[in-house]
């Protein structure tokens, strides 16, 4: 009799947990009828993803029967993603060139979606003012030649902060990473020593240093690990009341990342943009322009061929454009240039 | 073990006495049900072994690419270069085999000596309440100790442990450079704590599993406890420590997560415990979703095999060496 | 001979202290983890953390509702895929095996278990997600149940065996057919401990976040159904730990705290209803 008790309440249990689990699950799908859900899959570069979960969240806000579930994995992770055929469209803050295009047998439409910058930030104990770093310090550092907080390339543009004489912690990505790709761009054209040694791309063999997943696993690290630096896109930095420093420019002054001087950066590239949307635009002359920039791009396929999806992702691209651009300054991410909307605008046309 | 006695034939239901063998036969078993029964779990038998045989088949045939390209020499290569697609896998051997042996080291007089006080010197119940307690720590799931390890491991090693050991023994290689906290000491640490308990819990069953005679006799001859149970129980029961070990090694090449929260991400083969590093299950983890080109990407998948086969004969050696020892403990043949 | 001895009783004392330090040292690690996390995992468990969706980055007020539910459907899948197949082919090992095929499967369930989980992340990733060209929550769900058929197989033919032979051929000398007497007598004198081990197999299996990493991948919002990619309580952890936002890691705590309090009461709960083993039915 025991026996059958127990034996009846245990599966009395089990199935009140199934009938709560499917309860759930089904709560999911109810709402607004669940066959006009549309639920778009997208990765890519972590640079942007502050403003992209921002953009999707919102956006599912004014539609809410279409789901973008954005996963940062790194740009890399979004090419790749994307060649495999598992997601809908990717991000990555490196443009992707002809040849990989090519090689990797992707057909994609470009579209620039915000401007950023990529920042030094560092952890040093007791130091409130920001640093001020050459393109030489920057480059010695992630060469791993500079391995003290007061060497005398760091010290002597510093010369009101007494920097400590400990080991610098370097951080950088472990991951495949546009923001990588913006970093040693820069370091390259700043540095010959930098581009014969180790040279630009998304994926490099580092000299020195630790290795952080997305921009979030390096600010993690950095903020966690004192005497540390690492680049980060700004606004990581900035939510996370993490200094960062100033940076010399080409034209030898130290800028600090912000919108105006992003904008600056931008307004030389944009205004001889053509149809290729593809520019680096680090290391630019203008007086004001913060040197390490970057557009960042989605990467839509030209055929999509779900109507849903596609309409979803078209008229997705046509408010990121006009509502979602003002937002982006909220999160100090700088507007795209205007010639770069239009014709960010033109190419909606080209999906089909 | 069958202890009912049979009696007559005719007591017995004919269908236990129908001949086995021939088509009537089978179709009355098949009516009663039993074959049925029998196809059935049959079939889901074969299915488990069916799915072994295709995991070792796709991870064969996704790593095809890289075998042929660098066959032998992907083992011990050590660049690991997505831009210009050279791999070898050396690294990552070396991350994996180092946290591994660190893990060992410490785990190993720790848990034998937890393991002796429990086998030999609590009192059974106790014994078996704290073994308990012990074997619940295998039971935390990988990116829970990584959590702690992000943030009450690391600060820890960065500003005690670190700086001690490289004050008191930083002669030695092992602990001299840059101090991150993040390292393969990080991560060796973790892994000790991950397999402790299977140290623990199986030397304790094979020090118990040794005949009371044994301890008894040393006794008599005048040892102490100790060295009763230091120089008769445990080498008795070494080769069933030897199992342990090559089990708990086996636990450890695996683990991704906790691992891959406090090395560092580094592939770098360098001398000293205190720096980063990069194991094999750890780059998988990392690199998997982003291995842009196919060679890449089956590059990650041979790591996958070569980790796959190497755990597959430890586990063996494992076994075996357990097997023995309790058999032989036990008295069974 | 007395100072060698004396020098024996001290290494006696010595040494047996030590292990006894060792036992201690080992007993208080699960107890600092407990501490540790039961303090930073309590306290930030809010009722917006279990009912919320993850907010956009950098912005408070997210929760993990479609991770805690996202999980929940993995194990389900788990269990439908895992538990049969081990349930039956540990019935077959037991009751009807062979020798040299019970043996092949023994062999391969052994091989399955010890396979590290981020291999087994890639075999579900080539064997589901490539051919589905989408990454799903069915991905998942089969990779963790693949892990769980070897714990529920070897535990399956473990009671069965132990359960003892008067039972059967009691059953048998009544008229059963052999089917009858194992579905009727064998199964329900084990099932207690059957059903305890098939609890421990899903508690391991709950924990485990490398062989979602590129199946189940990651969701925002809620996934629908079986073949999206759905948040999960393990690898939200794992992203949320990682980064540097403070909301993200108290997030992180209470997850582990979640996570780590179903795992222990299913572990203490399973081991606690096996000691106590239940004795034959009594006709």
């Amino acid at each position: 009799m025991k026996m059958k008790l127990k034996g009846t309440i245990t599966a009395l249990a089990v199935t009140l947990a199934l009938v709560g689990i499917l309860a759930a699950c089904s709560q999911e799908n109810s709402g607004p009828s669940s066959s006009g859900t549309v639920t778009l899959n997208a990765a890519g570069a972590t640079f942007p993803y502050p403003i992209y979960s921002k953009w999707f969240s919102e956006y599912q806000k004014l539609h809410p029967n279409v789901a973008i579930n954005y996963q940062s994995i790194g740009s890399g992770g979004g090419i790749r993603q994307l060649h495999a055929g598992t997601v809908d469209f990717g991000a990555s803050d490196m443009p992707v060139k002809d040849d990989m295009l090519q090689q990797m047998n992707l057909h994609v439409v470009q579209f620039p979606t915000v401007l950023g910058a990529v920042v030094p930030s560092y952890n040093l104990p007791g130091i409130d003012e920001p640093l001020k770093f050459t393109p030489a310090a920057l480059a010695g550092i992630y060469l791993g030649k500079i391995t003290k907080w007061n060497a005398p390339e760091i010290q002597k543009n510093n010369p009101g902060v007494k920097l400590p004489a400990k080991d610098i912690t370097v951080v950088h990505r472990s991951d495949g990473s546009g923001t990588t790709f913006v970093w040693t761009d820069y370091l390259s054209k700043v540095s010959p020593e930098w581009k014969s040694k180790v040279g630009s791309n998304t994926s490099i063999q580092w000299p020195v240093g630790l290795g952080g997943k997305g921009n979030e696993g390096v600010a993690g690290i950095v903020k966690q690990t004192p005497y540390s630096i690492g680049y980060v896109e700004l606004i990581y930095a900035l939510q996370n009341k993490m200094p960062y420093g100033l940076v010399q420019n080409a034209s030898g002054n130290f800028v600090k990342a912000s919108l105006e001087t992003a904008e600056d950066a931008a307004a030389g590239a944009a205004s001889e943009m053509t149809n290729d949307v593809r520019v680096s635009i680090t290391n630019p002359p203008g007086k004001n322009a913060y040197p390490i920039c970057s557009f960042t791009y989605l990467l839509i396929p030209v055929q999509i061929p779900d109507a849903t999806k596609r309409d979803a992702i078209k008229d997705f691209l046509h408010w990121m454009l006009t509502d979602g651009q003002g937002m982006v300054e909220s999160l100090d991410y700088a507007q795209l240039p205007d010639a770069v909307k239009r014709i960010d605008v033109e190419h909606i046309s080209l999906i089909s | 073990m069958s202890t009912i006695p049979v009696s007559t034939e005719a007591q017995i239901p004919p269908r236990l006495l129908a001949p086995r063998g021939g088509l009537s036969s089978f179709l009355q078993r098949l009516r009663s049900g039993d074959e049925i029964a029998h196809l059935i779990t049959l079939a889901f038998a074969a299915a488990t072994v069916l799915i072994t045989v295709l995991l070792v088949y796709e991870l064969w045939i996704h790593s095809a690419l890289p075998r042929q390209r660098f066959g032998w020499r992907f083992l011990v290569t050590s660049t690991w270069d997505p831009v210009f697609e050279n791999f070898g896998a050396l690294p990552f051997i070396f991350g994996t085999l180092v946290t591994s042996a660190v893990s060992l080291v410490l785990a190993l007089p720790l848990g034998v000596g937890a393991a002796i006080f429990l086998a030999e010197l609590a009192p059974p119940r106790v014994s078996q309440r704290l073994a308990f307690v012990i074997e619940l720590l295998a039971a935390v799931p990988s990116v829970i100790l990584g959590l702690l390890g992000i943030f009450l491991l690391v600060p820890f090693l960065r500003s005690e442990v670190e700086p001690f050991l490289k004050a008191t023994l930083g002669f030695l290689p092992l602990f001299q450079g840059q101090i991150y906290g993040i390292g393969l000491l990080a991560a060796s640490v973790i892994l000790t704590i991950m397999i402790i308990p299977f140290i623990i819990s199986i030397s304790r069953e094979v020090l118990l599993a040794v005949p009371v005679d044994q301890r008894e006799a040393a006794l008599a001859l005048g040892a102490t406890r100790w060295e009763a149970t230091w120089r008769v129980v445990v080498p008795y029961a070494k080769t069933g420590i030897y199992g342990s070990i090559f089990l708990a090694l086996a636990r450890a090449l695996g683990e991704t997560m906790a691992v891959t929260m406090v090395i560092g991400n580094d592939p770098r083969i360098s001398s000293s415990l205190f720096a980063p590093g990069y194991t094999i299950a750890a780059v998988i983890a990392n690199e998997f979703t982003e291995a842009t080109g196919n060679l890449y990407l089956q590059s990650l998948v041979e790591l996958g095999l070569v980790l796959f086969l190497v755990t597959i004969i430890i586990n063996a050696v494992a076994r075996v060496l357990i097997v023995v020892t309790t058999r032989r403990g036990t008295g069974r043949p | 001979m007395n100072s060698r001895l004396g020098w024996r009783k001290f290494v006696n004392a010595f040494m047996l202290t030590l292990t006894g330090l060792c036992a201690l040292l080992s007993v208080s690690v699960l107890l600092i983890v407990l501490g540790y996390l039961g303090w930073n995992g309590w306290q930030y468990l809010t009722w917006t953390f279990l009912t919320h969706l993850p907010a956009p980055v950098g912005e408070s007020g997210g929760g993990m509702a479609n991770a805690i539910v996202g999980s929940a459907k993995l194990l389900l899948v788990a269990a439908v895929t895992g538990i049969p197949t081990g349930l039956l082919g540990g019935i077959y090992l037991a009751e009807f095996g062979g020798r040299t095929f019970a043996f092949l499967v023994r062999y391969s369930a052994d091989l399955l278990n010890g396979v590290p989980s981020i291999v087994m992340g890639i075999f579900a990733y080539t064997v589901v997600v490539l051919p589905m060209h989408h990454f799903s929550a069915l991905a998942g769900g089969l990779a963790l149940g693949v892990m769980l058929i070897p714990v529920v197989l070897r535990s399956t033919e473990d009671f069965l065996r132990a359960v003892p032979n008067p039972l059967r051929e009691g059953a048998l000398a009544l008229g059963a057919s052999k089917w009858k007497a194992i579905a009727t007598i064998v199964i329900p004198a084990s099932i207690r401990a059957i059903a305890t081990g098939a609890l421990l197999g899903l508690a391991r299996v709950a924990g485990e976040t490398a062989p979602l990493l590129f199946t189940s991948f990651n969701n925002q919002f809620w996934s629908h159904g079986l073949n999206q990619p759905t948040a999960s309580l393990p690898v939200m952890i794992y992203q949320y730990a990682i980064s540097p936002y403070a909301d993200w890691h108290r997030q992180a705590w209470a997850a582990g705290f979640i996570l780590l309090m179903l795992v222990l009461i299913a572990n203490i709960g399973a081991r606690l209803i096996l000691s106590r083993k239940s004795p034959a039915p009594r006709g």
